[in-house]
């Protein structure tokens, strides 16, 4: 079975709510839509307050290259945009909405039929996935499109779809997978269409047999894609670890997988992607996996973007007594969030919750060289080495060691025998040596 | 509800701490020690039991009035340089000198450094190098060992050790193939019953120990391999060159304090490399330097000189040979 060499772990998986269906959350009475959902520019507000909207309207315009749409994800009436908590834990402008029915936009194409005819161009399908602001749902929120504009002279190859889902207790994506196999392989076969290429694999870790299975056997009924089971090993999700896994290709450091003929796509962008191409549907709302140990009930949630988190733990069965933190996305790689007021949004994949036992950190103690960050790294760096220069400001050494290498995995804090919070110190080392690299560019 | 945590992902830790890998390598020792006691009796527990005592006292006193920091000794570290450093002296080593060897491979070599974590050289090695620099009449006489039950018993007689016995006679112009009808088998040296200190006493249980420890992945394949692969490679080209003149690589294998060095020494975490490697140079070192003393230099053994010797070489080696980065070379 394929998987990437370099490092890795395996984590406890805790997929509790792997087999609980996607429900769909009742409408929230208010919903707070950040414009800055994705990564790079945020959007610019087209509305102002006292507006009526309807769901899909557009109401953040995106106005710079890496940037996408916002859209209204419910009717009612804009009360204010002002800053709003989100999940970065900071105050970002947000649209304030109040929600007063369900009325949608004409355009959009509601009802459940699966539409399998590609009608639309290249051209037009980029296009198409602009407009409706799909970004990328794995969790960073790169705009889509721009991933299917390659710069002049780099060639795509392969299209690779990312169904890993390597974080623990995540299982947002594995839902999808069974149940819109087929909108996912329609979505494939658009996004296809959009890069010009003729072979696409879908990357699936062991431990969803179910999915690998069923996706398999659709699969057989398009052309050029293959569905490949995949050992199970963190950090397997990330770009430069699956590109390796599915076809032994390592992308250079510093550069993006386009330098080796491949674009990566998550499966819950491949059906956004359906959506927004056959059912002209913009995203507005999206799967999210609410779970955690103490939870009543772990729950897979189709929310509204923008919905506030703390609807979503009333659906699960409430916010369970000495909850001690609450994270944005998965275990390894998730925020703490500073609260449960700020909304979901187009990268939110999960919500879990932890008591206060779960959430110590263990005290560190000395480093005993015993290398086992070495070990795990999947970029094959020195975490141990990394996180001493960055203690000591030696950020000319860091940057010697690839610390812009590091993706933040986790790895090596998780496996410290010590409990040293090593990606504490890269984080700050990278921060400081991205700076020290920004200044040079500009003297 | 109450106030959230706030911190840097990861949010889950694995199982691994300090303590489980050092009572690991507690746990490894134990077939050796069982041995140990087997073939020298009550000798070897006393041995044992100071030295432990003594280093486990040395830390906490240490680390509570002088840094004046929360107790160490529940660790395991400063019980395993006890233990390593009673099975690297003789069975009849008078208290005073093992209590002497305790404070210096745990208040000099490791403590001074800082603790567990900061000692560029193997604490047990220290130690048994200084007694043995300081202490060589004591260090070298050997108990013969005596099975626990058997008939005769008596801790007075002490005899050289099958390296010793090479050593000398090569020295006085004796062959080889002279000198084989004085040494033991090999299956002695591989099952235990050979003249030398506690731990050397028995490859076998070594051995146990080492699988253990490569399955728990306490230590890795690295070291150990170079380490007795150089030996291995290095006497086996001696002995090619003139058989009566070098003794043969299994000899080499199963005698001294080989694999208690290669298994329990060369592989401490914290004085050896930590580059996949790092470590391979570090073993290859290590075996070649144990050669040369034990054939030319003026000790019979040699495996503690060459593991601190390579200790020395820790940092440049962690220097020179980085790990192999992701996307260096595209394939």
């Amino acid at each position: 079975m394929k998987t990437f060499k370099l490092g890795g772990i395996h984590p406890a998986e805790n997929k509790l709510s792997e087999s609980q269906p996607i429900e769909t959350l009742q409408l929230p009475r208010k919903v707070f839509i950040p414009l800055a959902q994705n990564l790079g520019a945020p959007s610019v507000a087209i509305v102002k307050r006292g507006d009526e909207v309807k769901v899909g309207q557009l109401i953040g315009k995106a106005e710079a290259f890496i940037c996408s749409n916002v859209h209204s994800s419910v009717s009612g009436k804009v009360t204010k945009i002002d800053n709003f908590i989100t999940q970065t834990g900071y105050k970002t402008p947000t649209i304030h909405i109040d929600v007063a029915g369900d009325v949608w936009e004409e355009s959009i194409d509601t009802s459940s039929e699966i539409k399998h005819e590609i009608n639309l161009s290249k051209e037009e399908i980029v296009q198409k996935i602009k407009e409706m602001g799909i970004v990328g749902m794995g969790g960073a929120a790169f705009p889509t499109h721009v991933k299917l504009m390659p710069p002049p002279g780099k060639i795509a190859e392969f299209l690779i779809i990312n169904g890993v889902e390597c974080e623990p207790y995540l299982t947002s994506d594995h839902r999808i997978m069974l149940e819109k196999s087929e909108e996912l392989l329609i979505g494939v076969s658009i996004l296809m269409k959009g890069l010009d290429v003729k072979k696409a694999l879908i990357g699936i870790e062991n431990n969803k047999t179910d999915a690998i299975r069923i996706l398999s056997e659709i699969a057989v009924k398009y052309d050029g894609i293959s569905v490949y089971p995949l050992k199970v090993k963190y950090p397997q999700g990330g770009e430069k670890q699956l590109i390796k896994a599915l076809v032994n290709r390592e992308v250079p450091s510093g550069k993006l997988p386009l330098e080796v003929g491949c674009v990566v796509n998550n499966v819950g962008t491949a059906f956004a992607v359906y959506e927004a191409v056959q059912k002209n549907k913009p995203l507005i709302e999206r799967v999210v996996s609410v779970s955690g140990k103490t939870l009543e009930k772990p729950s897979n949630l189709m929310v509204r973007i923008g919905t506030q988190i703390s609807e979503l733990f009333d659906k699960a069965g409430g916010i369970p007594q000495g909850t001690g933190k609450v994270i944005g996305g998965g275990p390894m790689m998730g925020k703490a969030l500073v609260s449960i007021e700020a909304p979901i949004v187009k990268g939110s994949s999960g919500i879990l919750v932890f008591d206060e036992k779960e959430e110590k950190r263990l005290e560190p103690q000395n480093c005993i060289r015993c290398a086992r960050c070495i070990t795990v790294c999947p970029m094959g760096l020195e975490p141990v080495l990394l996180a001493q220069y960055s203690e000591n400001e030696m950020f000319d050494l860091a940057e010697e060691n690839s610390i812009m290498d590091c993706m933040e995995c986790g790895s090596c804090h998780y496996t410290c025998p010590a409990n040293r919070p090593l990606l504490d110190y890269i984080r700050v080392g990278k921060n400081k040596v991205g700076q020290i690299i920004r200044n040079r560019g500009k003297t | 509800m109450n106030l959230l945590t706030i911190s840097g992902s990861p949010h889950v830790h694995g199982d691994t701490s300090v303590k489980k890998i050092m009572y690991g390598v507690v746990i490894a020792m134990i077939p050796a020690l069982i041995v140990s006691i087997y073939f020298f009796g009550i000798g070897a527990v006393k041995v044992i039991l100071i030295s432990v005592i003594a280093c486990l006292f040395f830390e906490w006193f240490i680390q509570k009035f002088l840094i004046k920091g929360k107790s160490t000794i529940g660790d395991g570290s400063a019980l395993i340089t006890g233990v390593l450093l009673a099975f690297n002296v003789p069975s009849n080593l008078p208290i005073g000198v093992i209590i002497i060897g305790a404070f210096v491979s745990i208040a000099i070599a490791k403590m001074s450094f800082g603790g567990l974590g900061k000692n560029p050289f193997n604490p047990a090695l220290v130690g048994r190098v200084f007694l043995l620099v300081s202490f060589p009449v004591q260090m070298t006489s050997w108990p013969i060992p005596k099975p626990l039950f058997s008939s005769v018993v008596t801790d007075a007689i002490t005899g050289p050790t099958p390296l010793g016995i090479v050593k000398e006679g090569l020295k006085s112009g004796e062959t080889v193939s002279h000198l084989m009808a004085q040494l033991p088998t090999y299956t002695e040296g591989i099952i235990g019953g050979i003249g030398g200190s506690l731990g050397e006493v028995s490859v076998i249980a070594l051995l146990i120990g080492a699988i253990y420890m490569l399955i728990k992945k306490i230590i890795t394949w690295e070291i150990p391999t170079a380490f007795l692969g150089s030996v291995i490679i290095f006497t086996g080209i001696l002995y090619l060159i003139n058989p009566e003149m070098y003794i043969n690589p299994i000899f080499h294998l199963v005698t001294g304090g080989l694999a208690l060095g290669v298994f329990f020494m060369a592989t401490d975490m914290v004085t050896s490399p930590m580059s996949s490697k790092g470590m391979l140079i570090f073993g290859l070192g290590a075996g070649a330097i144990t050669v040369i003393i034990r054939v030319w230099g003026a000790y019979p053994e040699g495996v503690s000189f060459a593991i601190l010797i390579m200790n020395a070489f820790v940092p440049l080696i962690n220097k020179g040979f980085k790990p192999k980065r992701f996307g260096e070379t595209i394939n």
